[in-house]
């Protein structure tokens, strides 16, 4: 087994195990369900925003898009103004594009070496699919976890769940998004352990939050349609959390240990953000071949830390070859 | 290259499947002659002042390096770090997805893992990852980091020299992290300690000195191009004498000197002084050439940041020298990126110029406004859009054209439509490769980044693969036979791979085409090409 996964599935499996030994045996209700919480929201809040300062503090010397289309030129020449925008707007869109509809990643290609020796690069969607899935369906989640927080639930959220749970079989009803996450995130698992050159470059923190958002969908999932937990109890809790006004001990013992693990998976998976890749989510914003524009000829970029530098010049090289460049007919400065 | 596999055998050995059960950190590197270059010359690093200048082999166990070699490395990555934010932000948010590893040409080529973008980029990272952030110093390897060693030096050097910067994993990447950015900082980094290799070293010396990357000095630069006019006045009648170093001159023209020096580079260098000969007896414009800034190209692009701007320099200085209005560049790869990213930003502003204006058609040149220099195939573009230019498109009736766009006007510039345009318009017969080769999604030649040694011959016909590949579908499926391009390194490095996988196809630049169907006045009737090959419906003129 590879260590890479075998480490992270197991350090999600000691996660769960911490959870519940602390509020079934332990009877650390309050750690699990208020402490760690409250302390998981201000670290990745502060963590995101010092990472962001991080990243903005190195400067950007040089103006380097990369181009994906044909540049603004001539005026008759039709130009890309999103994969090779000229202006601010243009950026602006292509950035857009990037973030809500994975733009480069939709240009996936796959390629093929053909028994007639012609390698082909077709289209491959499915990494752009599944990876779309997986945010949207996440995000989704999230949202609808607003009923946990806000009373009375304003109509969006109101909206969304019903389209969420449009489909339904019998009591409780189906939340699509939850079953989609999972699948999403099984086939992002499958994908870096099933393709060789996909699990050569897989890290362990490739797997460990591919594992703790496993845990944290699963979790969820079990203790709405299966464990069934004292809803009205998780969330006078989560209500009290926002509110500031807790509920008694007595109260959130009685929620489940089920509720716990699932809320401290997610207060890890908060506080681990901002030192990991998850930070992807920041920093595509920071990322100089994405968010400048292609107008370098027209619009001059200044480098913070321009700095003179030694040249040869000139004079240097007509004194290098003036004999020589007489002799030849050429135009000197200085005729010696 | 004696050793060079053939073709079919080296095709036949290409595996895109990783050894099995390795992790990349276990697999050592294996320096192998044909897939790297000759360490730099001495002499050469030492007229820039490159510090740790000795004789080293990359073959032999210790490379000669200083004892806080170490400390040097870590120190840069630090400075660096807070100097590229693009450096910075590329360390931190890969999630290895994948995307970019079967887009890299030398993955394609050699399925050698380690060229797969991601992992090249891991190779810094995992460094990176150990000295500068806590996971890294807490978990280690777990977290992918490692210390720096001197087998991770060599596997740095060894893979950051088989990279061409040419972006195209950039393209495909959710994030548009470049691979050319890493491989620029792990070359700078490299340069740190002396490790350059002499096919960068030498030309960006002579370059320094002698104002080419070749070392032509100024009477023999002038003697190459009187080659040229002898020749070009045999096949029209026609003298195209260019100036050279003419102050007051309305354009300073730029290009790489690789075309004043080998085929088929050479008939593109001949196109130019036959339009600006055409543009001087028609409209009286004043082109002139210079000895000093007679490079186009800037290998120092491929060395740091600061030999870049040392060598990039001599274009505004001459410029202002010579008092022209605007500077005028030839066909060039990564001399286009430079001019269009960087030069400005390093050396302007160019405020001794004026913004660039076509004397002839009016047009102003509003996307190079700033930066005050302006791509050839723009200029020609526009010349022809005027019908300022009499062209007979039959004399290249002969060939069947595709164009190999370059990567550096293709993802450093955007510049795809203008070449297609001037083809179009001075040949009859042009046919686009496959979409997903072409454009934003091309291929290196497999030379590029100062890659185009001799020694390394097999890797830069394994990063040539794909580029081949579609050529050579194109001439089974539409007879193509020539393959144009604007760039030089392309017409110094395709015709070696055109031949080594067997496409059939020559190598052309655009304005060797324009300058076969441009019609000179006074012109006698051509009977031959530039190439002296006899034109369409000549052949039986010249076997009598």
């Amino acid at each position: 087994m590879n260590v890479k996964y075998f480490y992270s599935f197991l350090a999600v499996l000691v996660l769960a195990l911490i959870a519940w030994v602390g509020c079934d045996l332990l009877g650390l209700q309050v750690l699990f369900g208020v402490i760690l919480p409250y302390i998981a929201v201000v670290v990745f809040l502060v963590g995101f925003f010092l990472r962001m300062m991080d990243w903005a503090r190195s400067t950007v010397p040089f103006q380097i898009p990369t181009t994906a289309g044909q540049a603004k030129s001539l005026p008759w020449i039709k130009f890309n103004a999103i994969d090779s925008p000229f202006t601010t707007g243009g950026v602006v869109a292509r950035m857009f594009f990037e973030v809500v509809t994975f733009r480069s990643l939709f240009r996936n290609t796959r390629m093929r070496v053909n028994p007639d020796g012609r390698i082909s690069y077709d289209i491959e969607l499915w990494l752009w699919l599944f990876a779309l899935a997986f945010h949207y369906t996440f995000f989704v989640v999230i949202l609808r976890h607003a009923r946990f927080f806000l009373e009375p639930l304003p109509l969006p959220f109101e909206i969304l769940e019903k389209i969420d749970t449009f489909v339904q079989i019998g009591q409780p009803v189906i939340s699509m998004s939850s079953f989609a996450l999972l699948g999403t995130v099984l086939f992002l698992f499958v994908r870096r352990v099933y393709l060789p050159n996909i699990r050569m470059i897989s890290l362990a923190s490739d797997f460990f939050p591919l594992f703790l958002i496993f845990g944290i969908v699963f979790t969820g999932i079990f203790m709405r349609y299966f464990a069934k937990i004292d809803v009205t109890a998780a969330k006078e809790l989560t209500y009290g959390l926002v509110s500031f006004n807790l509920p008694s001990l007595a109260k959130m013992q009685g929620i489940g240990s089920i509720f716990y693990i699932h809320v401290f998976f997610v207060s890890v998976l908060l506080v681990y953000f901002p030192w990991s890749k998850l930070m992807h989510m920041g920093g595509i914003f920071l990322s100089p071949t994405r968010n400048m524009a292609n107008n370098t000829r027209a619009v001059r970029h200044v480098n913070p830390w321009n700095y003179p530098v030694n040249v040869h010049t000139y004079e240097e090289y007509e004194d290098d070859f003036r004999e020589k460049m007489i002799e030849a007919g050429l135009p000197v400065d200085k005729k010696e | 290259m004696s050793d060079l596999p053939k073709s079919d055998e080296l095709f036949s050995h290409i595996d895109h499947r990783p050894p099995k059960g390795k992790d990349w950190m276990d697999i050592p590197v294996d320096i192998r002659p044909g897939m790297y270059c000759y360490s730099a010359n001495p002499k050469s690093m030492e007229t820039l002042s490159a510090p740790n200048v000795r004789k080293w082999n990359p073959l032999e166990e210790d490379w000669l390096l200083p004892d806080n070699w170490q400390e040097i490395l870590h120190n840069g990555l630090k400075e660096r770090l807070e100097k590229f934010r693009s450096f910075k932000v590329f360390m931190d948010i890969c999630v290895r997805c994948g995307a970019c590893a079967d887009k890299c040409h030398y993955f394609i080529g050699t399925g050698d893992p380690k060229n797969m973008p991601v992992l090249r980029a891991e190779l810094l990272r995992s460094v990176y990852r150990n000295d500068f952030t806590k996971a890294g110093k807490i978990l280690g390897r777990l977290a992918g980091a490692r210390p720096m060693t001197l087998e991770v030096l060599k596997e740095w050097w060894y893979y950051f020299f088989q990279c061409s910067e040419c972006r195209r994993c950039s393209v495909f990447c959710p994030y548009g992290i470049d691979t050319a950015e890493i491989t620029i900082m792990g070359r700078e980094l490299l340069n740190l300690l002396g490790l350059n290799i002499d096919w960068i070293a030498t030309p960006v010396s002579n370059c320094y000195q002698t104002g080419n990357h070749l070392g032509i000095q100024p009477h023999a630069f002038k003697d190459m191009l009187e080659f040229f006019v002898e020749d070009i006045e045999e096949i029209t009648g026609v003298n195209c004498t260019p100036n050279y170093n003419k102050k007051g001159a309305d354009i300073l023209f730029i290009t790489p000197s690789g075309d004043v020096f080998a085929d088929p580079g050479t008939y593109t260098c001949m196109g130019y002084l036959m339009l600006f000969q055409f543009l001087k007896d028609k409209y009286g414009l004043d082109v002139t050439w210079s000895t000093y800034a007679s490079e186009g190209g800037n290998f120092g692009f491929f060395t740091s940041h600061e030999t870049m701007k040392r060598l990039n320099a001599k274009m505004y200085a001459e410029a202002k020298r010579l008092g022209v209005k605007w500077i005028l560049g030839g066909e060039c790869g990564h001399m286009w990126r430079v001019i269009h990213q960087y030069m400005d930003t390093m050396n302007g502003p160019a405020d001794h110029l004026e913004v660039p204006v076509n004397p002839i058609t009016g047009t102003t040149f509003e996307n190079a406004a700033s930066t005050k220099m302006v791509h050839i195939t723009e200029f020609t573009a526009d010349l022809i859009k005027h019908g300022k230019l009499d062209l007979d498109p039959r004399r290249n009736d002969n060939l069947k054209i595709t164009f190999h766009d370059s990567c550096n006007p293709a993802r450093g510039m955007g510049l795809l439509e203008e070449p297609r345009y001037v083809i179009n318009n001075v040949a009859n017969h042009f046919y686009e490769m496959p979409a997903n080769t072409i454009r934003e999604n091309t291929f290196c030649c497999g030379s590029g980044s100062g890659l185009n040694a001799g020694e390394d011959m097999e890797l830069r016909m394994c990063g040539g693969l794909p580029r081949a590949n579609a050529v050579k579908y194109m001439a089974d499926k539409f007879d193509v036979n020539m393959l144009a391009c604007v760039c030089a390194i392309d017409r110094a490095a395709l015709p070696d791979l055109m031949n080594y996988w067997e496409t059939g196809a020559d190598v052309t630049g655009v304005h060797e085409l324009v300058g076969n169907a441009l019609i000179l006045p006074g012109e006698k009737k051509r009977e031959t090409d530039l190439r002296g090959e006899p034109l369409p419906g000549m052949e039986e003129e010249a076997d009598e």
